[in-house]
């Protein structure tokens, strides 16, 4: 059914019809109103059977749907932020131990400074945790893939995160098609436990591992996402044939055939870029995109077959590995392993800065006259950033730099420290 | 497309008004999308939200910087928040008070507008009068239907009703009912014609 409704809405409803047992969450900004409408749904009794927990921690939320999953049931938890770091302990404990558990990821960025707007900083922390990762493009998307995910952990018996910006999408009211039970039923069959804790048949999951086998235990879950691999673009191929939509997969490009440029990125950014794509092939600009849909598994082979044949690739990301610089980028160089091509990383909207498409428009126009830095900084005010690197230079004890930078923005009205 | 930006302060409904307006466009079979601008979340503080209204679907997610259509829910925002960022000489400005633009000391800058399309609208005092409250997002939205002929008042009135069930539904329809009569009666006064 064609409905008008919040991302996060859009998200709760289709979890609800992927008839989870457990749900388990902390609530945290931009991730609660998902959450928030699901204990919602259990109240009601739409959503049963069904046990909603809420619980004390992040840290709680993750280790209650470990402790779900391994008795069989179907659980669900999502987070953001330091949410998400906050159970980083728990999210190898259910990799390694291979439960398939389904999160979402309202991306938020990571203090400090404390900041609760979009960025991809919080999943891509967590990217070699041995969770599959996907990113929604759009509400359809995220909706989507929810459904998706859970076949994809259940089929590999491996926990699956859905990621979707925070705010961006998670508060962005917008046009969904919303499945019906009876559709979800026929593509999410029950939940058939690789493993199970049962009383009546005791065994024990979790055992210590020694030098002598620990390899061989933690190479199984690069295995699954190895075989994950090619389950998901047939699990989006069977999505399409139930449901008429492309959703998901492990890319998708956008214009990239005879594109010389080609701009790589993740997440909802991709719909400004693709206007500002547009834009520019009205002026014979020939430019393009691919969505990395599957962050982990990383699809090495369908992104070097997409970017192989261009001559520039700008990978746009909304996290920084500090003291490299890009993350996305370093997997798409080794995608790329001995092509001579230009690459450029950028990095962009940071803790909620906007990406206009101004300043998409100049940052392509750079690209495609190689005018750009390796790495380099979208809307960046170098003027702050150098103001303050002067007063480090002038005083040892020049103070928080986040204060200083707020009292230059004029934010911060106080007088010197 | 047909983009929107609505100011006022936390409280005031202003992301709802956005939410609205993209449901009563949906309802009209239009692509519409609605999102806040997310911030300080309290009581007072300067808020703003977003929508845009298209006949296909929507891609692009940053802000809307360029407004084809402005509401302003408190006009003590306006010396002290630049509203008026981005606005098009050709687009509309609706701006939630009982003073004239001249009260309001913006009839210079209202020169740069079509005059048709920059008015007030005594959003609040309506609201109260209706639905005994000063909250004026759905008042506002019926001036704006009436204002901008983008939406329709009946459109605005099933996503209101679509909200807020029973009498504060009906009441806040009213309320944006009265506020279309209000802007229409000041159209026709500006077109120079007399009232009927």
């Amino acid at each position: 059914m064609l409905r008008q409704l919040e991302g996060s809405r859009a998200v709760a409803e289709a979890v609800a019809l992927c008839r989870p047992e457990v749900i388990c969450a902390y609530p945290i900004s931009p991730q609660t109103h998902i959450v928030e409408n699901l204990s919602q749904l259990v109240k009601s009794g739409e959503l049963s059977p069904c046990e909603f927990v809420n619980v004390e921690s992040e840290f709680a939320a993750m280790s209650v749907a470990i402790g779900a999953s391994a008795t069989g049931a179907r659980a669900y938890t999502a987070t953001a932020s330091q949410g998400l770091l906050y159970m980083a302990e728990a999210l190898y404990n259910a990799s390694g131990l291979g439960l398939p558990i389904v999160m979402t990821v309202a991306n938020r960025a990571i203090g400090a400074p404390i900041n609760i707007w979009n960025d991809h900083s919080d999943s891509m922390s967590q990217r070699d945790c041995g969770w599959i990762q996907l990113y929604a493009e759009t509400n359809q998307e995220a909706l989507d893939l929810h459904i998706q995910a859970f076949r994809l952990a259940e089929q590999l018996s491996t926990p699956v995160m859905v990621c979707m910006d925070g705010f961006i999408l998670t508060h962005a009211v917008e046009r969904v098609e919303m499945p019906d039970q009876e559709s979800v039923d026929a593509f999410l069959p029950a939940f058939a436990p690789r493993q199970v804790l049962d009383p009546d048949e005791p065994v024990s999951i979790g055992a210590m591992v020694g030098p002598e086998a620990f390899m061989e235990v933690k190479y199984l879950a690069h295995a699954k996402q190895m075989h994950a691999l090619e389950l998901i673009p047939e699990i989006a191929a069977d999505f399409k044939e139930a449901f008429g939509r492309d959703s998901g997969g492990l890319i998708s490009s956008y214009r990239t055939d005879d594109a010389e440029t080609v701009v790589v990125a993740l997440g909802s950014v991709l719909g400004t870029i693709k206007d500002t794509i547009d834009e520019l092939r009205e002026q014979g600009v020939p430019i393009g995109a691919v969505a990395i849909k599957s962050f982990r598994p990383f699809p090495l082979q369908d992104v070097r077959e997409a970017l192989g044949h261009a001559q520039r690739v700008v990978v746009l990301e909304k996290a920084l590995a500090v003291g490299v610089g890009g993350i996305v980028s370093a997997n798409v160089r080794m995608a790329l392993a001995g092509i001579q091509l230009h690459g450029y990383t950028v990095i962009a909207g940071l803790g909620g800065r906007a990406i206009t498409k101004d300043s998409l428009r100049g940052l392509f126009a750079d690209a495609v006259a190689d005018r750009l830095e390796p790495l380099s900084f979208l809307d960046m005010d170098w003027d702050l950033v150098n103001g303050e690197l002067a007063r480090m230079r002038a005083s040892a004890a020049s103070g928080p730099h986040a204060e200083n930078i707020l009292r230059d923005v004029g934010t911060v009205a106080a007088g010197p420290v | 497309m047909f983009e929107v930006r609505i100011h006022g302060r936390g409280g005031q409904g202003v992301v709802t008004a956005a939410e609205l307006l993209a449901q009563a466009a949906f309802d009209e079979g239009r692509w519409a999308q609605a999102f806040p601008s997310f911030g300080s979340e309290r009581m007072g503080a300067p808020v703003v939200s977003f929508c845009r209204i298209d006949d296909h679907e929507i891609r692009t997610r940053e802000p809307v910087v360029a407004p084809d259509a402005l509401i302003v829910g408190d006009p003590t925002l306006l010396h002290q928040v630049d509203v008026f960022g981005g606005c098009k000489p050709d687009g509309f400005i609706l701006i939630n008070s009982a003073r004239s633009l001249d009260e309001l000391g913006l009839a210079e800058f209202a020169e740069g507008f079509r005059r048709e399309r920059m008015l007030t609208l005594p959003a609040a005092e309506i609201a109260r009068e209706h639905t005994g409250r000063a909250v004026a997002n759905a008042t506002l939205l019926g001036g704006f239907a009436a204002m901008t002929g983008w939406i329709s008042l009946d459109a605005v009135a099933r996503a209101i009703r679509g909200r807020f069930a029973g009498a504060v539904g009906e009441r806040n329809v009213a309320a944006a009912g009265a506020a279309r009569d209000f802007v229409e009666a000041e159209l026709l006064e500006l077109s120079g014609a007399s009232p009927a």
